[in-house]
């Protein structure tokens, strides 16, 4: 599978709650970042925790978030940075939509 | 919106806990839950990957995820895996820790 974005490319989480084990954490869901890094290509978690060992291999970024964009009350410097490590089913360009 | 929130996916709630920053020591049943979980992923025998165990932790509910402490629910979810995985019967599984449980009570103090 090729990885669909590259460095500097702003994403987005989609806003989306499955049911299920997923590796996205819930407080980045529907927020905006950039991509630092392709870590590379891993099976998805997703499928793994429930028995699919040989599903295809799906690109993993690391994606950089303000902290301000993640809290709404967020009281430290206005240039602290998160870094989330998310698999490319969760992510949309930063301006389209979820479910593009 | 927090209905939304699976329970273990706690990053950022406010009414959770601080993160222990102290290191701690472990007790030999933890070890030997970790030696346990270790084997099982092993390539050997490829039994359960770490998104199986924790699947199985995510899934034990929010009553149990708080009462149990961190190995408890390591053990409950290896547990819970390997009798889906047919690996051991409920049956099976209940009669060998009967079985300890009556060694153990035998034992002189």
């Amino acid at each position: 599978m090729s990885a669909r974005y590259k460095e500097g490319d702003s994403v987005r989480v989609r806003t989306a709650y499955p049911p299920g084990h997923c590796r996205t954490p819930f407080y980045c869901r529907g927020k905006s970042g950039v991509v630092v890094r392709h870590c590379g290509e891993f099976r998805n978690p997703e499928e793994l925790a429930y028995g699919a060992y040989e599903g295809p291999l799906t690109p993993m970024y690391r994606v950089r978030f303000e902290q301000k964009d993640l809290w709404p009350d967020y009281d430290g410097s206005a240039r602290d940075k998160c870094e989330i490590e998310i698999y490319e089913h969760w992510l949309v360009p930063a301006e389209g939509a979820d479910h593009a | 919106m927090t209905d939304r929130r699976r329970h273990h996916d706690m990053g950022g709630v406010p009414e959770a806990d601080p993160i222990p920053q102290e290191g701690h020591t472990s007790e030999p049943w933890e070890k030997r839950v970790d030696a346990i979980k270790a084997l099982l992923s092993d390539n050997k025998r490829k039994l359960l990957t770490t998104d199986e165990m924790r699947r199985g932790i995510e899934d034990l509910g929010a009553d149990a995820y708080e009462r149990y402490s961190y190995y408890e629910r390591w053990i409950a979810s290896v547990t819970n895996n390997m009798l889906e995985k047919k690996v051991f019967t409920v049956d099976e599984l209940g009669r060998k820790m009967a079985e300890i449980e009556a060694r153990q009570d035998n034992k002189p103090l």
